[in-house]
């Protein structure tokens, strides 16, 4: 994990050339603003609000899945971290890669085939209604509110580096700025026009991506061998040596940190099919196949776009040096920007840092719309208005859900300032993200598809035990309070520095949170005095599987 | 509107049918025989590397050719493996539940000529 988060913008520590950073993110923002509001013209029932009609094609939300998962923490953190610690930023990337196949092989069809527009609708599909339905909608927020929390704290930092605006006051403004562009994006485009900004920042970041790639391996001679020979020169002559090459530069300190890794392996490989912006991608096609299909191009571009971040981040390594990036206002996050800035001087600097702030526009609008819709038709629909129906087409559950949106997007900004002037790490927020994701939702996905027997307490149990569990052994962790002072900056990495109330040793509480919550869903079952709804699970077996009475898509 | 229709023709017995169906059997059966396994065997996969990389950081650190060591290789063969899979997967659900699953729809919302 990066030490520092990007906060700590120092002024005048910019970059290149904030006119030109400034015009392009401009462009960016005009050119998508365009097609959001062309793509309102269509949003008229809440099918289309919330999953865009469901006439996005399987390549298309591939590449939305793609732009909505390379989040800030995937571009720029791994990037970084490979860079500073070689190896262990790897493994990153491959966790959050690999994870994609329980999406593929368990989830992805299944979901798409039983659900409408939320995760909840499938967890309660064969439930009482009321009690799961809360239950999935509270762990949405909070997943949703924690990965939002690193995205506008991210932006704040990132965004006030490369624009050259300084000073606490002047990053506030910008995480402000970045929170109503994302409620404007939210509100007038909806599904539709937040998945065309996402496909739009895909497309950016894989050419950005390609082009240093090549730029950085053409310095090397398309050498890999090389390429890694000069990054671990590099950064075996920098202040703090360390072997980039082999694991352990980062997490083999000590035996806890390496159980700690082990622990947060497995919340990264379990924690994307639980996500539940991710989980809302599947319901905006037409088809299960399709929704296959577009998490096998998620996949390829995915895993491509990893393979480039290697080569960035050992570039990165080689060519600016870790010394020069853990010294730069963004730490260890600026390993991409520096390189680009290296390469293609402020032109490409530009390009890429509008990329990293289209990533973030994206990233948080996609989360905006997951919450939103959730609490609008997971609990104001569905358990206060108790899905009694005053209109067919859910337009009533739309203004719901936008008036949601903006509240979302106001206390996003309040608490994305408030991360970012406490210095929270964005990697680390959405690592613990994940760890939630992966205790609170995924054992009830996994349950609720495959056993005949599960019941609404194990549901219940195993949804609220996760993410208690795993919220209150971060509480506890090093991450708020009680871990040692840092050598190198002088300060405790903790949230809370002054006070040690403290008593989990790891940073990610996956590998005990989850588990439990598996435990959990098992026992509130065995414990269940009520009996599983058999022919509601007939029902949903034969939906998941077969598409029978599947949501259709609507053309306009 | 045509979609709500559709789901209220079929009632929970025809599902509860369907489900003990000898097709849909075979169509669980043929789901499950790949993907649980699959996800036995990545799942595997990945948790050995993690805990190589882990645990033998000397053996990962093994120069295999030039700077290419033992752990770079092994965890690009992560991203070989997950490409691999995910092309297996969509040749077995294209060639074997696919078909299964269409028939046992257009059975049931009575729609022969898809």
């Amino acid at each position: 994990m990066p030490e520092r988060a990007i906060l700590a913008v120092e002024a005048d520590a910019t970059v290149g050339e904030p006119l030109v950073n400034i015009s392009i993110f401009l462009a960016f923002v005009v050119v998508t603003l365009y097609i959001t509001f062309r793509a309102s013209r269509n949003n008229k029932t809440a099918a289309d609000y919330y999953a865009a009609g469901r006439t996005i094609t399987g390549s298309q939300n591939g590449l939305a899945i793609a732009g909505d998962y390379l989040s800030a923490a995937s571009f720029l953190g791994i990037a970084g971290a490979i860079a500073v610690y070689g190896y262990d930023g790897f493994l990153f990337s491959i966790g959050f890669l690999v994870a994609w196949l329980v999406a593929l092989l368990l989830v992805a069809e299944l979901l798409r085939n039983t659900g409408k527009y939320t995760m909840a609708d499938v967890l309660a599909f064969r439930m009482r209604q009321g009690p799961v339905r809360t239950a999935a909608a509270v762990s949405t927020l909070v997943v949703s509110l924690f990965y939002l929390l690193a995205q506008m704290a991210g932006a704040g930092g990132l965004v006030a580096l490369l624009l050259g605006v300084s000073g606490r006051g002047a990053e506030a403004a910008v995480v402000v700025v970045v929170g109503g562009l994302m409620i404007v994006y939210v509100l007038v485009g909806g599904m539709r026009g937040t998945t065309w900004v996402q496909i739009i920042k895909a497309s950016l970041l894989m050419v950005g991506a390609l082009i240093m790639v090549v730029w950085v391996l053409a310095k090397f001679g398309f050498n890999l061998s090389s390429l890694f020979g000069s990054a671990a020169e590099s950064s075996a002559a920098a202040a703090t040596p360390r072997d980039v090459l082999a694991p352990g530069a980062q997490y083999g300190a000590t035996a806890l940190s390496q159980f700690d890794f082990v622990s947060l392996g497995l919340a990264l490989v379990l924690g994307t099919a639980g996500l539940p912006h991710v989980l809302m991608r599947f319901y905006t096609v037409p088809t299960a196949k399709d929704a296959r299909k577009s998490v096998v191009w998620a996949i390829w571009l995915i895993g491509v776009f990893y393979l480039f971040s290697l080569i960035l981040g050992y570039g990165a390594g080689a060519l600016v040096g870790a010394d020069t990036i853990l010294a730069s206002p963004g730490a260890v996050n600026s390993a991409a920007p520096l390189l680009a800035f290296e390469l293609g001087g402020t032109a490409l600097l530009g390009i890429i840092s509008a990329v990293a702030f289209a990533t973030i526009l994206a990233v948080v609008a996609g989360l905006t719309i997951t919450a939103s819709a959730s609490f609008a038709h997971d609990i104001y629909a569905s358990v206060i208005k108790k899905g009694v129906k005053t209109d067919t087409s859910g337009v009533d559950e739309v203004k719901v859900a936008r008036i949601t949106a903006v509240v979302i997007g106001a206390v996003a900004i309040v608490l994305g300032i408030l991360a970012l002037q406490a210095g929270l790490n964005i990697a680390f927020l959405v690592a613990l993200a994940f760890a939630i994701a992966a205790s609170a939702n995924l054992p009830t996905i996994l349950y609720t598809l495959f056993w005949r027997n599960f019941t609404t307490q194990g549901a219940v149990w195993s949804i609220y035990g996760g993410l208690i569990v795993c919220v209150g052994l971060i509480i506890f962790s090093p991450v708020v309070s009680g871990a040692p002072v840092n050598p190198a900056t002088g300060v405790s990495p903790s949230i809370f520095k002054d006070v040690d109330f403290g008593w989990f040793p790891l940073n990610n509480p996956g590998i005990v949170s989850i588990p439990v919550s598996f435990f959990l869903g098992w026992l509130g079952t065995k414990l269940s005095k009520e009996r599983p709804n058999v022919e509601k699970y007939g029902e949903l077996e034969v939906r998941s599987l077969t598409g029978v009475g599947a949501e259709k898509a609507i053309y306009h | 509107m045509t979609e709500q229709a559709e789901r209220q023709t079929l009632t929970p017995e025809q599902y509860v049918e369907a489900q003990n169906s000898p097709e849909f059997t075979e169509l669980r059966r043929r789901f499950r025989r790949f993907a649980f396994p699959m996800t036995v065997v990545f799942l595997s996969w990945y948790l050995l590397y993690v805990l190589l990389s882990t645990y033998a950081s000397d053996f990962m650190s093994q120069e295999l050719f030039g700077n290419v060591n033992v752990g770079i290789v092994l965890g690009l063969l992560q991203f070989v493996s997950t490409f691999l899979i995910t092309t297996l997967y969509v040749r077995h659900a294209n060639k074997n539940t696919d078909p299964i699953a269409d028939k046992i729809r257009d059975d049931m919302e009575g729609r022969h000529d898809a």
